[in-house]
């Protein structure tokens, strides 16, 4: 308490006028002036404990302003001074101890100290007890951030001091748990360490299980009988827990067995004792299997040329007469069983929230999935049509918000601008497509693959030509950066939550349009029944256009959104082609929830799989479609399949 | 009575015929036997052609004639080629490290050996142990088998998955072409083990001919190549002519009927395509030693969907145009992207057919799609049945 008490006076004075029995600092300062002079990493810390341990006020500003380089000492007799700008090119010297000013002096007079920077990292660990209880918030802030990056056992009881005078709750919660996190570390009474530990059950912090993963941390120790005095985690069987020969290598290590030599030393000792022709009485040509250098070499250790093997037997009973274990570094099994325990609590929290964020995840490409591939559903659920150019519609879109964004420089204007224009062109290019070629295909579905696919690999090209083949930015607004952070485990980007509202709103604009609006239900009619359609007064013709028109044009819109996080290159389009038709046929053709059930299932599912083999994508990507594969045979018209009529081939 | 292959389908004995007098001409033009007159490069680029214009024949067999759009046929031809290079490479590899460890003071061991091999083929993604699909490698009979029998047992597994659960038209298409990529995509990770994206290479090399020059090892190429098609056509032929080729071609017409009728619809159709699949992977084994290095990107989706092109644009449901087809699309590919071709000047801008070949391709084949859906070989019947007019 009375530490306590001091360290408040300590800030407080550091602020305030000075006090007659500060001469003292001065007096402290000069006992060290040399190392103070010349200060390095390696012997400022004596001076520095000394200056802290001291609890002068004024220890706190001078460290501070020696930290910043703007302290200096004055030639004729080394004393230590802080300046201020004076008239005349003169500096006021202000005393380091009282604070008040001791007169002028001429630049030439002074020397400025400047530490290197590995010194200064020294005096701002020291600093940090002062800033711990700076009254301004911010720099108590930053004091707790310093501490957290490099905690030390010194902190702890500073720490502790500085908690119960915080006047700010959430600085007081955070000094708390970083007090908490020490202790795990630094601590020494057993009971209080086990409370830290056991009051982080629960908490998916990854600073909560960087301390405590330290206290579980083991090592594998060979003991001649049944080990004593040591913090056992487990013991180990050789041959099931631990490999044979590593424990036989581990033995050799502790000086318990002779050593194995080598293969290629075998190797080198018969190369070394060639001797006409021979090794050992066997020709070297006759040495061409691995027993037969076995066989030379034993002879040669029977002569004693050479280090003897350890055989097979040999090593098995040297390991059988050993105990192996592992063995905590922390030696306290009660801080150990808690840490466990805790963590294996923690785990589960992780675990619940990896599995939210693996959630998030999977909507997040399930929306880009479904964006990409609403507008095929679109033209081959509702026309019955494969577009093979849908990709490149994808590119088109992309290539536009690029295009846009070369006129208009505001990435926030321009996104907005370039989102309606990526619709038209795409729509343009659609209406054409459906125009030029796909009406003279009605009812021949694989030759409009066909030639869709032709009209594929020309766009690509052509966009190659044009816009080369280098990758082009589409950069998004700076209000998109950056991740909306839950905690150490959850996170996700602002892009991919804007991806996720926008085709949620895609998903509303196409479910209010095909089913509240005139050309919805002249759609619906037209998908059901084209003839009846039409003697209904519909004309096909014109809504086949718009129809194709529409899923390209979203495709055009998807492309933007893809681009804001994917190089836009020719290739775009055609990278997500395949995913699109699987979300489509595993969806279900001609729904549009079909779509959504298709693109829910694939991303999460390609997630799920990245999550349980997270360094080989390509991997996931197999397994995907084979799953796919295999999911078809069981519902071949996707997850929701149309009924009745509608379902008619 | 019976007539014979020949009777019913004149049009197999030109087409051997003309095929034969072909690889005569150019056998004994080529350096490697006779005048020398056409290159070494070029007789490779005209075996590799007739290897593609084998698998345009598989194609034709399974699209054109059983109505199954695959596009997935070129995996099984990248599979062929996987499994004859894996015991070129290995020999090769086995014959360079052997010659290397004869240098030492001591015989290398078997384990030796194995370990080099190991080292120096998986070196570059980062293995030194020989996977267990390489079990067979050193032996060139089993190597052969398998180019047989992987891509035919894939193509039943999945065949017999797809035609089961009646999965026809675009659906199969977009299916079969999910099974490429899921196949291209697993070879390009590096521990497929067959070397990842780096593929097989030095596949031109024929282990145990190494003082045989490459002008007469193509040439044996050429010759087999040769020899793989005129058989792979008259198996065709004959699968198309009969009883069987009558009931696929139904199968491709009208589906439900010929199931109403009673043939097992899905037995013919899976048939067909393990055998198109097993004539792909053949093509493939002899493809690739002539073009000396295969990777996964061979068996991307796209390559398939080219080979429809071919065949598209020969003409389908005619054997001869899948022939035609293939060849003259993939040699004026080479010839156009090759830079060969005159580039076009315009004023304001030069049209350099290495950028714009693709962009003529694509719209040509729509042309071809939209006006002359038969494709070449169409014209062909045409000009055929005016000469038995006139």
């Amino acid at each position: 308490m009375l530490r306590i008490i001091f360290l408040l006076l300590a800030a407080l004075l550091a602020f305030a006028p000075a006090n007659a029995q500060d001469a003292d600092l001065n007096a402290l300062l000069e006992t060290y002036r040399t190392k103070i002079e010349k200060p390095s990493r390696t012997t400022i810390g004596p001076v520095l404990d000394a200056l802290v341990e001291s609890q002068l006020p004024g220890v706190a500003v001078f460290l501070e302003k020696w930290r910043e380089k703007e302290l200096w000492q004055r030639k004729s007799d080394g004393r230590f001074f802080l300046v201020e700008k004076a008239d005349g090119g003169k500096l006021m010297l202000i005393d380091v101890a009282t604070g008040e000013q001791a007169g002028l002096a001429e630049k030439n007079d002074l020397d400025n100290l400047k530490p290197n920077s590995g010194v200064r990292g020294v005096i701002a660990g020291a600093l940090v007890q002062f800033q711990l209880s700076d009254p301004d918030p911010e720099r108590r802030l930053q004091a707790l951030t310093a501490l957290e990056r490099a905690p030390d056992a010194s902190h702890l009881s500073i720490l502790r001091a500085a908690i119960d005078s915080e006047p700010d709750p959430a600085i007081k919660a955070r000094k708390e748990r970083l007090q908490r996190l020490l202790t795990i570390q630094f601590g020494s009474d057993q009971a209080r360490r086990v409370a830290a530990i056991e009051s982080f059950a629960g908490d998916p912090g990854v600073d909560a299980r960087a301390a405590l993963n330290p206290l579980l941390a083991t090592s594998i120790k060979v003991f001649d009988t049944a080990p004593e005095g040591v913090n056992v985690a487990r013991l180990l069987t050789p041959g099931s827990d631990i490999d044979a020969e590593a424990a036989y290598q581990l033995l050799v290590d502790a000086g318990k067995a002779r050593p194995i030599v080598p293969l290629a030393d075998r190797k080198q000792a018969l190369i070394d004792n060639i001797e006409n022709g021979m090794v050992a009485g066997t020709p070297v040509a006759e040495l061409v299997s691995q027993s037969a250098r076995d066989r030379a070499y034993l002879a040669l250790a029977a002569n004693g040329t050479v280090p003897p093997l350890v055989t097979r037997e040999e090593q098995r009973q040297a390991v059988a007469d050993h105990v192996f274990a592992e063995v905590y570094a922390e030696p306290d099994p009660v801080l150990t069983t808690a840490a466990r325990e805790t963590l294996a609590n923690i785990s589960g929290t992780v675990g619940f929230y990896q599995f939210l964020d693996l959630a998030l995840d999977g909507l997040s490409l399930a929306s880009i999935y479904f964006l990409a591939a609403i507008g095929l559903a679109i033209t081959f659920g509702v026309m019955g049509v494969i577009n093979m150019a849908h990709g490149e519609f994808i590119m088109i879109g992309a290539y536009t918000g690029y295009v846009v964004q070369q006129f208009i420089p505001n990435y926030t204007v321009s996104i907005i601008v370039a989102l309606p224009l990526a619709f038209a062109v795409a729509f343009l290019a659609g209406v054409a497509l459906e125009r030029l070629v796909i009406r003279y295909l009605a009812h021949r579905p694989l030759e409009t693959l066909l030639a869709t696919f032709g009209v594929s690999i020309a766009l690509q090209q052509i966009a190659k030509n044009i816009f080369g083949t280098q990758a082009r930015p589409l950069t998004s607004p700076s209000w998109l950066d950056g991740a909306w952070v839950l905690n150490d485990v959850v996170s996700i980007s602002y892009i991919r939550i804007a991806i996720f509202v926008l085709a949620l709103a895609f998903l509303g604009l196409l479910l209010f349009v095909l089913n509240k609006t005139r050309l919805g239900l002249e759609v619906r009619a037209v998908t059901q029944n084209p003839r009846m359609a039409s003697s209904m007064g519909i004309n096909p013709d014109r809504i086949n256009m718009l129809t194709f028109g529409l899923g390209s044009g979203i495709a055009g819109i998807a492309g933007v959104a893809i681009g804001l996080f994917a190089k836009v290159t020719s290739e775009l389009g055609s990278g997500y082609i395949v995913q699109s038709f699987m979300t489509v046929v595993v969806g279900g053709v001609g729904n549009i929830w079909g779509t959504l059930a298709g693109a829910g299932m694939i991303g999460s599912l390609q997630k799920l799989i990245e999550f349980f083999n997270p360094s080989n994508t390509l991997a996931a990507q197999t397994y995907m479609i084979i799953f796919i594969i295999i999911f078809i045979q069981f519902r071949p018209k996707g997850i929701i399949a149309l009924k009745g009529r509608a379902a008619g081939d | 009575m019976e007539r014979s292959l020949f009777a019913r389908q004149p049009s197999v004995l030109v087409f051997i015929g003309l095929l034969a007098l072909f690889t005569i001409v150019i056998t004994i033009l080529s350096e490697g036997f006779g005048l020398g007159i056409v290159s070494t490069s070029f007789i490779k680029i005209l075996g590799k052609t007739l290897c593609l214009c084998l698998i345009a024949i598989a194609m034709d067999l399974v699209w054109g004639y059983c109505g199954i759009l695959s596009l997935g046929h070129f995996a099984f031809f990248g599979l062929g080629g996987y499994m004859i290079g894996m015991w070129l490479m290995y020999e090769r590899t086995k014959d360079i490290v052997i010659a290397s460890l004869s240098g030492g003071e001591l015989p290398a061991t078997p384990e030796e050996i194995t370990e080099a091999i190991g080292t120096q083929i998986f070196g570059v993604v980062g293995g030194a142990e020989i996977p267990v699909v390489w079990y067979f490698a050193d032996s060139l009979f089993a190597q052969l088998l398998l180019v047989v029998l992987v891509p035919g047992l894939l193509a039943l597994v999945f065949g017999w998955l797809a035609f089961r659960s009646r999965v026809t038209g675009v659906y199969l298409s977009i299916l079969t072409q999910a099974m490429t990529l899921a196949l291209s995509l697993y070879l390009f990770q590096n521990d497929s083990g067959l070397r990842g994206n780096n593929g097989l290479s030095g596949l031109q090399n024929i282990p145990g001919l190494t003082e045989v020059s490459q002008s007469v090892v193509s040439a044996w190429f050429f010759l087999a190549s040769a020899l793989a098609l005129g058989l792979g056509y008259l198996v065709a032929a004959w699968v198309v002519s009969g009883k069987f080729g009558n009931v696929i071609r139904a199968i491709r017409d009208d589906e439900a009927r010929i199931r109403f009728m009673g043939y097992p619809v899905e037995a013919y159709k899976l048939v067909v395509f393990t055998l198109t699949a097993v004539i792909a992977a053949i093509a493939g084994a002899l493809y690739y030693p002539q073009a000396g290095i295969i990777n996964p990107a061979e068996i991307a989706p796209i390559a398939s969907i080219y080979l429809a092109v071919w065949v598209a644009i020969g003409g389908r449901g005619r054997l001869y145009g899948a022939v035609i087809g293939a060849a003259t699309v993939s040699l004026l590919s080479s010839w156009f992207t090759g830079g060969q071709a005159p580039s076009i000047p315009l004023g304001f801008y030069t049209i350099d057919w290495v950028d714009w070949w693709q962009v003529l391709l694509g719209l040509g084949f729509v042309l071809v799609t939209l006006f002359a859906p038969k494709g070449i070989g169409g014209l062909f019947d045409r000009l055929v049945r005016k000469d038995a007019a006139s």
